[in-house]
């Protein structure tokens, strides 16, 4: 088609428009726009209006925030501790989703295993993965490992339950059917169970990962950064923590941002998996 | 009430089986199921018999709730049965000493909402069965399926989803995934019920279409009348549970039959036979159900 080989020859301006014209971008546009320009009237309100606006008139004003993140493009710190943040997130993350699936899956397939783990699970459960803090910081070696267990609990629960439910809310006919043409338990588990529980897999993980982040900002908070590098190599959960002893109020706000924008790729990464890995559900 | 013993009803009429070829005969022999979870034991089936010709349609109708679908997931070896027995072929499926069959490609169910892996796509479904079975590999799994579905109207649509094709060619695609095991015996248990009625008329003809090309016995479990005269060499009317054979009917109507039959006198005339009958059973069941709330 022409119209695509012109958009390939005149690039990301092209790709740009093409972009505009969804309606989906647009709004979101849209959406981010209105905020910005609320949060900055809403800010500056005193100036303008001689009238503060209650709570938003604290807060220090977008341009503000911009200000003072635009030296941080070229601070090493700053994205050392984006680094070390993701680093912790992924690194709990995936040890949860190594341990959580099998386990959660075990428990859904066997009746005595079930039986035998599921009421500690449920009283282990509902302990937040922060009450967790004191008592990591004081039994594990490093603040380090301390940080990525409490990350690591963050996710652990939700992918078990998910798993767990996706496994055991499977029709029984899809198992009737499987047996009846001469599938074997190994086969069932292989080409029944695993691909009708994926969906729940990637349900739990992005619910996980959003959980992790929260987790991961917390701990590295109340835990001083983990202790390693000083102020820069804490995390952003330090970061932010640091911008507020320091009584830097627009580094607060871009950390909050910061964290917000990597929970949202993180996330959008898990979406993206889950939509390659399950390409049935995609025609819903 | 013009019942039929409860045991022994015979086979249908030999002249009126098709081919020679054809297997799958079925034998139900006082088979009873009691269904006894918490001490209340409930009596679903109660010494049914019922002999199936090899590459007979045998329709079988009752009330929601009567015990059929019971007695086909005693056939297929999805529950137990509490006595009697069932023999494929002269080969015992379940009786003495075994309680419950074993599910087998030789005695294929096609659900009532379907049964299709929603993660596979159609063809992959349809290979599922040989390539588990072992008795092909995935490529010769995979052109027979594409072979299959052709003589089925269903090219073009082997790399859907199921999810993504309209649920009566859904249907005519577990059919097709049933027959690629090679069955001796089609267990349908209410297949078209959530299909609306043109798309029922449809998938009639094309399940004869289906049914002329490979003979198999057909078990058919229904609650449309119509469809099971249509479709059947015999139909049984079953009574509300406990349940077991009320009135045979024999559907003396030639096979192939296609949508001329339905307006034909002869087509009345059977509904007028069994309506009755069926209508008294539903009634009982209705009124049990009342009790029971």
């Amino acid at each position: 088609m022409s119209a695509t080989a012109a958009s390939v020859r005149s690039g990301a301006w092209s790709r740009f428009g093409h972009a505009m014209n969804n309606e989906r971008v647009r709004r979101a546009i849209i959406s981010v726009i209105v905020f910005v320009g609320f949060w900055e009237i809403g800010s500056r309100s005193e100036d303008l209006f001689g009238y503060r606006f209650p709570w938003i008139g604290l807060i220090p004003a977008p341009t503000d925030v911009f200000a003072s993140f635009v030296p941080l493009i070229g601070d090493q710190g700053y994205w050392t501790s984006w680094y070390q943040s993701t680093r912790r997130v992924f690194t709990g993350f995936i040890a949860a989703q190594i341990v959580g699936i099998p386990l959660g899956l075990a428990m859904a397939t066997s009746r005595l295993f079930y039986n035998l783990s599921f009421p500690v699970f449920e009283v282990m459960r509902p302990i937040p993965p922060l009450a967790w803090v004191p008592a990591a910081i004081i039994f594990w070696p490093t603040e380090e490992s301390s940080i990525a267990f409490v990350t690591f609990l963050g996710a652990f629960y939700v992918v078990v339950i998910n798993v767990l439910g996706g496994a055991k809310s499977i029709d029984v006919r899809y198992f009737q059917s499987a047996y009846s043409m001469g599938a074997s338990g190994w086969d069932v588990f292989r080409r029944i169970i695993l691909p009708a529980t994926l969906p729940s897999i990637f349900i739990g993980s992005a619910v996980g990962m959003g959980i992790t982040w929260e987790v991961v900002v917390a701990a590295e908070m109340i835990s001083g950064g983990g202790g390693t590098s000083g102020a820069s190599g804490g995390g952003l959960g330090f970061f932010i923590w640091n911008a507020y002893i320091g009584g830097s109020y627009p580094l607060i706000v871009v950390g909050m941002i910061s964290i917000g924008v990597a929970g949202y790729v993180s996330s959008s990464l898990i979406r993206k998996l889950g939509e390659t890995f399950t390409p049935w559900r995609r025609l819903r | 009430m013009n019942a039929v013993r409860s045991e022994g009803i015979t086979p249908m009429n030999r002249q009126q089986q098709p081919a020679k070829e054809a297997k799958g005969a079925i034998k139900i022999e006082k088979v009873e199921k009691v269904y006894d979870p918490t001490g209340a034991a409930v009596q679903a089936v109660d010494r049914c018999s019922l002999d199936i010709g090899a590459g007979e349609i045998c329709m079988i109708v009752g009330p929601s709730g009567c015990g059929k679908t019971t007695l086909l997931n005693a056939i297929a070896g999805f529950h137990s049965i509490t006595d009697g027995a069932i023999y494929l072929d002269g080969d015992m499926l379940c009786g003495p000493g075994k309680p419950q069959a074993e599910p087998g490609p030789d005695r294929v169910v096609v659900f009532q909402n379907g049964a299709l892996f929603p993660w596979k796509t159609n063809l992959e479904n349809v290979a599922f069965g040989p390539i588990m079975q072992g008795t092909m590999s995935k490529a010769e799994a995979n052109e027979k399926a594409r072979d299959l579905m052709a003589t089925a109207g269903l090219s073009g649509t082997e790399n859907n989803y199921p999810g993504e094709i309209s649920s009566g060619v859904r249907r005519r695609v577990e059919i097709v995934r049933a027959l690629m095991n090679d069955p001796k015996v089609l267990l349908l248990d209410e297949p078209f019920r959530a299909l609306d009625s043109l798309t029922k008329s449809v998938m009639h003809e094309a399940l004869l279409d289906i049914y002329y090309k490979n003979k198999v016995t057909i078990f058919f479990i229904t609650h449309d009348l119509e469809e099971a005269i249509f479709l059947g060499h015999r139909v049984v009317i079953m009574t509300t549970r406990p349940c077991k054979p009320k009135k045979m009917l024999e559907v003396d109507i030639p096979h192939p039959r296609d949508y001329s039959v339905l307006t034909s006198q002869r087509f009345r005339e059977l509904m007028e036979e069994t309506v009755e009958a069926v209508h008294e059973e539903a009634v009982k069941a209705f009124e049990a159900g009342e009790k029971e709330m």
